[in-house]
C-alpha cells in the first residue's frame, strides 16, 4: 500500500454549503471570477486556472419518484500513478512532479511548455488547466505548504460535516472502507471511487455518472 | 517536535472517535520551493494571530485573523479549530470572511456626504459631519418633541426621528444605541429582529417564559431526530447542521418539511413538500396524532405544562374564531381566555385529565379537526408523507429519546409567525422535549448579533433584557412595576419575573447615574412613553416616513431599501426623509436611495449621510450567538482610511450632542445632558470593556446580600444581588454575572473542559442567564430532581446540590414542597404553556391562510386569513388573493453564498462567483407551462412590483394538490440589489406584501402569491 497522504470525500455526508470552494481561494489567493446564472447552483461551471475545487450539483428523480441532489465536491484526485505529470514531462521533464512524502501531484512553472489538451485528455477525471496567459498548469496541490507544515488542507479545515476528510493514506483507505460497509446498509450501490488509484478518494451512494461525468476513471 | 493546537489531526464524531490521524511531520519539501502558496505559510507562521467571529449567521463561528507584524495588515482568515462550535469549519460565508476585510477595495473607507439633489458623494471630515448630524438631530428633536399626548399624558418622546439596526454590531454597540437613542426619546427604533426573529420572541417567551433558543448549536448532535421545518439549516446555518450530521452519525433521523427540496433536503431521510403558509395545518395534524395516540410524555405534561389546568367556562372556539372576538376593532377581548381559579386564587387543575374543559382535553377538541386527509388538502402534503412524517418524530416522546425542532424565518415570516412557533413548541411539550440535551426549540437565528441586538433591545417594545417599554397610562416608575411585576399564588412558582423592580432601577442607575435618585422615580420620567396600544414598529416606521411624518433617519448596517417588504415603498418613504444617517462598511442600496431606479437624484431633496464603519475584525467586542453564548473577539487590525468602529461614532455623536445641549440648551435636554457617557479609554477611544462592564453592572456602595459582602466599584457578580433600592447599576441584567467581582471577563474564556459530555463546554465564553447552557434544564429531571435519560443527564441532584448544567434556578427538586420550585420559572404559573392567553391571535395556533392567499375560502374555517393581521393602508399596499393575473404561491429564501440581502456579500467576488444573479425556482410542470426553459430571463410580478431573473427549472419545487386543486409554488432568493454587481437583479421584496403578525410585526415574506412569464 502506498504511503503519504488521502483525503476522503464522502459525498453522503456533504451538504455542498462550498465552504471548501472559497477556503480553496482563500488560502491560495485566486480570484472570483465573473460568472452567470445559467440554472443551477453550481458556479463556476468548471475548474479553471483560477478555480481549483468546485461542488458540483446535480439533480434528478429516484425510483420513488422523490428528488435527489447530489454534490461533488471536486478537486484533483492526485493519483498514485499521475498520468498527468507523464503527459508534462514529455514536453518539461520537470514541469510536473509527484512529491515523495505525501504523494501530492504539483505542475510546475516549465509546465508551459505542454499542450493544453493532451494534458486534460491524459487525466481521466479531466482536471488540468492551463492559465490562459502564463499558460502554466494549475489545480489543487493538496495545500501542500499547509500540509508540510501540520496544517490541514484548507478545504479538509473548512468542511463542517466531515465529508472532508485528511490523514495518513493507509488510515484514510481503512476509513474508507468502513464507511462504504456502512452506507451499503442503506445505500446498496454505494463504493469508493478508483481507491486503488487515486489520493483524493470519493465515496459515492449511487451510479458516479449522476454526480460527474468524470467522477470515476 | 513541538506540538501546537493545529498540528494533530484529530478526527471527531462518528469516525471514531478522537483516532488520531497521525502528526503529519513531513518536512519542508523541495517541490514546495516554487509554490505560490510557500511565501504564505511562513508568513502564517510568524504572523500576529487574533481570535474573532464570522459576521453572518448567528451560530457565529470562531475565526482566526493572521496579521502580517509588519504591515499590520491582515491577509489569512480562517476557521477557529479550538473554538468547539465549528471547530474550525466555515461554510462559503464564514470562508470569505478575508474579503470582508480591509483588502476589500470596496470597503467604504471615506466619510461621504450627498447633499440634498446632489447627484454625488462628496468626501467630508468626521468632525464636519458628526457636528452637521448632531445639529440635524436637535433642529427636528427640539421642533418635534412631544411633552404631552392627545390625552394629556406626559409621554417625552420625539416620533420625527427613527432609527434602525443593528444586528450586525457587537452588544456594547447595540446596547449604547439603545441607551442614546431613548435618552433622545426615540420611540420608532427598530432593527432585523422585527423583520427576522421578533415571532420567535414573543411566542417561545410565551409559551416557555424566555423568547430565545433553548438549547445551542453543539447541543443538537445529541438528538434522536431532527426535524428541520420553517428553515433550511444546511443552507442559512451551515454549521448547525454539522451538529445535526453528528447526531445523524450516531443514528438520529433528520426530516425536513419545506416548500423546496433544498440542500437541508438532500440530507434528510424523510422530506415532506408543503404548501408556503400552511405549516399550522401541517403542525396542527402532528398535534392530533400526539393526542389521539396517546404519543405524549404524561408525566411531564401533567407536572410541567398548564395541560390540567381547567378554562373558563366562557372560553370557546368556533369557526376559526376565539371567543371575544369584535369585527370592528379587528381585535379580541381576551377576558374569557383565563383558567378558573380555586379559593386561593390559583389555577383549578383535574391531574387526571378527564375534565373535559382542562387545557389538554380543549387542545383535543380544538386539533379534531386537523385530520389526515383535512391537512394534506390545505398544505398539499401527501397523506403518507404525513403519517410517515408524525410517526417518526412523535417516537421522542419517551423518557430516552430527545427531538429538536430547527426553524428559522420559514416560520417567523408569516402573519401567523408567532403561532407557527408556538404549535411545535406544543409538541415539543406534550412529547417532554423542552429542557433536555438533544431537545428543545432551535429558534436559529439569522445575524450574526441578533441575539445581543434583541437582548439589548434596539427594539421599540422593550427595554434591554425584556422589560416592558414605559407607556404613557404608566407615568410613574411605581405605577410600571406595579403593572410589570407579575405575581403569582401557585406556591411553588419562582415567578422570577418578581425581580423586575431590580432590574428596571439597575437600569435606570446605569443610564443616568447620581441623576437617578429615589425621590425622582430613578429619572424614569426621562424614559420616552408610547401610548397605549401605539404600533411604533419597523413597518409603521416606514409607513409614516411614507406619509412624510419622519423627518430624520439614523440607519446602521441594515438594508430596509432591498430588505424590507414591499420595498418599493421603502425606497420612496426615504425620499421623503430631510436626511439620513447611513453607517456601514459597504455601500447599499439604501445608503444609495437616491440614485436607484426611478429616482431622479436632483429631485430628491433628502440629505445624505455615508459613514464609514469598522468589521467585525477591526473593533474588540462580544457577540452573542444563537445559543446565548457571548464570545468575545480582538482586534487584528486597524479599519481601513477613516472607518470607525459604531461605538467611536456613537460616542462622538453623543457627545457633540451634549455638547449642544449644554451651550445652547434645548427641549427636555435633561436625559441628554445627565446620561452617563464614560465609555472610552485614556484616548479616547471607544471602550468596549468599559461598556461590558457597565452592562454586567456595578455595586454603587458598599452592599451586604444574605453572606456576600461587596465594595462600592466591585462588578456585580449575577443578578440575584442586583438591588431595587439604587444600590447596584446594571445595564442589562440578563447580562450580570459575566464578568466577576473583581472584574475578570468571563465573555472571554476559552477553556474546553466538558464534563457532562454533552458539549456544555461550561468554560468556553459566557451564556446568559448565568451560565446556563440548556434553558429550563429542571424540566429534564423527575420530581425528585433524577433525569429522565440518565444517558443525557444534563442536571441531576446529587446529595443535596444539582450536578451537571447550571441549574435553572438553584431550589432543590420539586419533590420538596416547602423549597422546590416548578421548572419554567419565568412563567408566573411555573409551568409552560399550552394554553397560551398572553398572544393577541388566539390561545391555540388556528391555521389562517396567508393575507395573499391562493384560495378564497378557508379548507378549515369560515376565517379566511388570521382575524387580527396587522394590514397598512397605503396606496402602495396592494393585496391580491385569488387573484387569475397572480397564481403562484411564492416563496422568498435566501442561499448560502449571500447574507440576506446581500449587502455585505456581494462584494465579495468569491461569494457572486458562487451566486452571481437573482433566479427564481420554478417546477418542470410549470415551466412548461409556461414555455420557459432553464436559464431563461423571466419575469416574477406580484401586484405591488416586478422583477427580472433567471429561470432555474428544477425537480426540487413541483406542484401540490390543494383543496382538489393543482397550484403551482415558485421561490425566489432576497439576496441581490440594483446596486452591485450591475447586472445581479434587484431585490425579491419588490414583490412582498407590507402584512404583519398581529403579536409582533412581523411581515410576510414567505407566502403571497406572483406570476412568472418569460421575458
Amino acid at each position: 500500500m502506498a504511503s503519504g497522504k488521502s483525503i476522503m470525500v464522502d459525498t453522503s455526508r456533504c451538504t455542498a454549503c462550498r465552504g471548501c470552494q472559497i477556503a480553496c481561494k482563500q488560502w491560495n489567493e485566486l480570484p472570483g471570477t465573473k460568472t452567470k446564472q445559467i440554472g443551477t447552483y453550481q458556479n463556476p461551471p468548471d475548474v479553471s486556472a483560477e478555480t481549483w475545487k468546485i461542488v458540483r450539483f446535480s439533480e434528478g428523480l429516484k425510483e420513488n419518484g422523490k428528488p435527489y441532489w447530489y454534490f461533488f465536491s471536486e478537486q484533483c484526485r492526485h493519483c498514485l500513478e499521475p498520468p498527468c505529470v507523464d503527459a508534462i514531462k514529455g514536453y518539461a521533464t520537470d514541469g510536473a512532479v509527484k512529491d515523495e512524502k505525501t504523494g501530492a501531484v504539483l505542475f510546475k512553472p516549465s509546465s508551459k511548455a505542454a499542450p493544453l489538451d493532451e494534458v486534460r485528455t491524459a487525466c481521466p477525471y479531466n482536471i488540468p488547466r492551463q492559465d490562459p496567459k502564463t499558460k502554466v498548469f494549475a489545480k489543487c496541490t493538496m495545500c501542500i505548504d499547509r500540509i508540510s507544515n501540520n496544517r490541514l488542507p484548507s478545504c479538509v479545515l473548512s468542511c463542517p460535516t466531515n465529508a472532508l476528510m485528511f490523514g495518513d493514506r493507509d488510515l484514510i483507505v481503512e476509513m474508507v472502507k468502513k464507511r462504504v460497509e456502512e452506507l451499503k446498509k442503506t445505500y446498496p450501490k454505494a463504493k469508493a471511487l478508483n481507491p486503488d488509484e487515486v489520493r483524493v478518494i470519493y465515496i459515492v451512494t449511487d451510479d458516479p455518472k449522476k454526480y460527474h461525468e468524470f467522477a470515476v476513471a | 517536535m513541538g506540538v501546537t493546537r493545529r498540528e494533530f489531526l484529530l478526527i471527531s464524531g462518528a469516525m471514531g472517535a478522537g483516532l488520531a490521524l497521525s502528526t503529519l511531520g513531513v518536512d519542508m519539501l523541495p517541490v514546495v520551493a516554487y509554490a505560490e502558496g510557500l511565501g504564505k505559510i511562513d508568513k502564517v507562521k510568524s504572523a500576529k494571530e487574533t481570535y474573532s467571529l464570522c459576521y453572518h449567521c448567528a451560530v457565529t463561528c470562531g475565526l482566526v485573523c493572521s496579521t502580517d507584524t509588519k504591515t499590520g495588515k491582515v491577509f489569512n482568515i480562517e476557521g477557529d479549530p479550538d473554538n468547539p462550535i465549528n471547530e474550525g469549519s466555515l461554510c462559503a460565508k464564514g470562508a470569505a470572511s478575508f474579503q470582508m476585510s480591509a483588502r476589500n477595495e470596496h470597503r467604504l473607507t471615506r466619510v461621504l456626504y450627498r447633499k440634498p439633489g446632489g447627484d454625488k458623494w462628496e468626501v467630508k471630515t468626521w468632525d464636519w459631519a458628526l457636528t452637521r448630524i448632531a445639529r440635524n438631530i436637535k433642529a427636528v428633536r427640539d421642533k418635534e418633541f412631544i411633552t404631552r399626548n392627545a390625552k394629556g399624558q406626559v409621554v417625552n418622546r420625539v416620533e420625527a426621528l427613527s432609527h434602525m439596526g443593528s444586528s450586525k454590531l457587537d452588544n456594547e454597540e447595540c446596547w449604547m444605541i439603545t441607551t442614546a437613542m431613548r435618552a433622545l426619546g426615540l420611540v420608532y427604533l427598530d432593527h432585523q429582529a422585527r423583520v427576522c426573529h421578533g415571532p420567535s420572541v414573543a411566542s417561545l417567551a410565551e409559551s416557555l417564559g424566555r423568547g430565545s433558543m433553548t438549547n445551542h448549536p453543539i447541543d443538537i448532535g445529541n438528538s434522536d431526530c431532527v426535524i428541520v421545518m420553517g428553515g433550511n439549516a444546511a443552507e442559512a446555518h451551515p454549521i448547525t447542521f454539522k451538529w445535526a450530521m453528528r447526531a445523524k452519525d450516531k443514528g438520529a433521523k433528520i426530516i425536513h418539511v419545506d416548500p423546496r427540496f433544498t440542500r437541508t433536503s438532500a440530507m434528510a431521510d424523510h422530506h415532506a413538500f408543503l404548501r408556503a403558509g400552511t405549516d399550522i395545518a401541517f403542525v396542527g395534524g402532528m398535534i392530533k396524532y400526539i393526542l389521539d395516540n396517546n404519543k405524549y410524555f404524561e408525566e411531564y405534561v401533567r407536572n410541567y405544562t398548564n395541560a390540567s389546568c381547567i378554562l373558563d367556562e366562557k372560553f370557546s372556539f368556533k369557526d376559526g374564531l376565539f371567543a371575544g372576538y369584535d369585527p370592528v376593532t379587528r381585535k379580541y377581548d381576551k377576558s374569557t381566555w383565563v383558567f378558573k381559579l380555586d379559593a386561593n386564587g390559583v389555577p383549578e387543575k383535574d391531574p387526571t385529565f378527564q375534565n373535559p374543559r382542562c387545557v389538554l382535553q380543549m387542545m383535543k377538541a380544538h386539533y379534531a379537526r386537523y385530520d389526515l386527509e383535512k391537512v394534506s388538502s390545505i398544505t398539499g402534503t401527501p397523506v403518507e408523507d404525513l403519517k410517515t412524517i408524525y410517526e417518526v418524530y412523535s417516537s421522542t416522546g419517551v423518557k430516552d429519546k430527545a427531538g429538536v425542532i430547527l426553524y428559522a424565518l420559514g416560520w417567523t415570516q408569516h402573519t401567523v409567525g408567532v403561532q407557527n412557533i408556538r404549535s411545535f413548541t406544543i409538541v415539543q411539550l406534550l412529547l417532554g422535549n423542552i429542557g433536555i440535551a438533544g431537545g428543545g426549540v432551535a429558534a436559529l437565528r439569522g445575524q450574526p448579533n441578533v441575539q445581543g441586538s434583541t437582548d439589548q433591545a434596539i427594539l421599540t417594545h422593550i427595554l434591554p433584557g425584556y422589560l416592558k417599554t414605559p407607556v404613557a397610562s404608566l407615568s410613574t416608575l411605581d405605577e410600571y412595576l406595579a403593572k410589570n411585576t407579575p405575581k403569582t399564588k401557585e406556591p411553588q412558582s419562582a415567578n422570577w419575573y418578581q425581580n423586575t423592580p431590580k432590574y428596571m432601577v439597575s437600569i435606570l442607575k446605569t443610564w443616568f447615574g447620581d441623576k437617578a435618585t429615589k425621590d425622582n422615580g430613578f429619572a424614569y420620567s426621562y424614559l420616552p412613553k408610547i401610548d397605549d396600544g401605539q404600533d411604533t414598529t419597523l413597518l409603521d416606521m416606514v409607513d409614516k416616513m411614507y406619509a412624510g411624518q419622519i423627518k430624520g433617519f439614523t440607519c446602521v448596517g441594515q438594508n430596509p431599501a432591498c430588505s424590507n417588504p414591499n420595498a418599493g415603498k421603502t425606497r420612496k418613504a426615504l425620499a421623503n426623509l430631510d436626511w439620513m444617517v447611513h453607517i456601514n462598511i459597504f455601500d447599499n442600496e439604501t445608503a444609495s436611495f437616491w440614485k436607484g431606479p426611478g429616482m431622479d437624484p436632483k429631485k430628491v431633496k433628502t440629505e445624505v449621510f455615508l459613514l464609514p464603519a469598522a468589521a467585525q475584525m477591526e473593533k474588540a467586542g462580544s457577540m452573542s450567538n444563537t445559543g446565548r453564548w457571548l464570545q468575545w473577539k480582538y482586534v487584528a487590525e486597524k479599519p481601513p482610511g477613516d472607518a470607525l468602529a459604531m461605538g467611536d461614532i456613537l460616542y462622538r455623536l453623543v457627545l457633540k450632542l451634549k455638547d449642544l445641549y449644554k451651550k445652547e440648551k434645548g427641549t427636555f435636554a435633561d436625559p441628554i445632558l445627565d446620561l452617563q457617557w464614560n465609555y472610552a479609554d485614556a484616548k479616547g477611544m471607544y471602550d468596549s470593556t468599559a461598556v461590558a462592564k457597565a452592562m454586567n453592572g456595578y455595586f454603587l456602595e458598599d452592599v451586604t446580600v444574605g453572606d456576600k459582602s461587596f465594595k462600592k466599584g466591585e462588578c456585580v457578580p449575577g443578578f440575584s444581588y442586583l438591588q431595587a433600592d439604587g444600590k447596584t447599576s446594571c445595564g442589562i441584567w440578563i447580562h450580570c454575572g459575566s464578568f466577576t467581582q473583581d472584574g475578570t471577563n468571563l465573555i472571554a474564556r476559552r477553556k474546553k473542559d466538558d464534563p457532562t459530555g454533552l458539549g456544555l463546554y461550561p468554560e468556553w465564553a459566557w451564556a446568559w442567564p448565568m451560565n446556563r447552557r440548556i434553558l429550563y434544564n429542571r424540566a429534564s429531571v423527575d420530581e425528585n430532581g433524577q433525569p429522565w435519560d440518565p444517558k443525557r443527564a444534563v442536571l441531576k441532584w446529587v446529595d443535596g446540590k444539582w450536578v451537571g448544567d447550571i441549574p435553572d434556578g438553584p431550589w432543590p427538586p420539586l419533590a420538596d414542597k416547602e423549597k422546590g420550585k416548578l421548572p419554567f420559572i419565568m412563567k408566573p404559573d411555573g409551568v409552560a404553556s399550552l394554553f397560551g392567553p398572553g398572544l393577541v391571535d388566539g390561545p391555540f395556533p388556528e391555521h389562517y391562510e396567508p393575507l395573499e392567499s391562493p384560495l378564497s375560502k378557508s379548507l378549515i374555517s369560515a376565517q379566511l386569513s388570521s382575524p387580527v393581521v396587522r394590514i397598512f393602508t397605503a396606496d402602495t399596499d396592494k393585496i391580491a388573493g385569488a387573484d387569475p393575473n397572480y397564481p403562484c404561491v411564492c416563496t422568498t429564501y435566501s442561499c448560502t453564498e449571500h447574507w440576506c440581502t446581500g449587502a455585505d456579500t456581494r462584494w465579495q467576488s468569491w461569494l457572486t462567483e458562487a451566486m452571481p444573479q437573482a433566479y427564481v425556482e420554478i417546477s418542470r410542470e410549470f415551466a412548461e407551462l409556461r414555455g420557459i426553459k432553464n436559464g431563461e430571463k423571466v419575469k416574477v410580478e406580484s401586484v405591488r412590483g416586478k422583477v427580472e431573473c433567471v429561470a432555474m427549472v428544477t425537480s426540487r419545487l413541483r406542484p401540490l394538490k390543494v383543496g382538489g386543486e393543482i397550484l403551482h409554488q415558485v421561490g425566489i432568493t432576497y439576496n441581490y440589489g440594483w446596486l452591485f454587481p450591475k447586472d445581479c437583479g434587484d431585490s425579491a421584496n419588490l414583490l412582498t406584501p407590507t402584512a404583519g403578525d398581529p403579536n409582533t410585526g412581523t411581515p410576510e415574506y414567505r407566502a403571497f402569491m406572483v406570476n412568472v412569464t418569460k421575458v
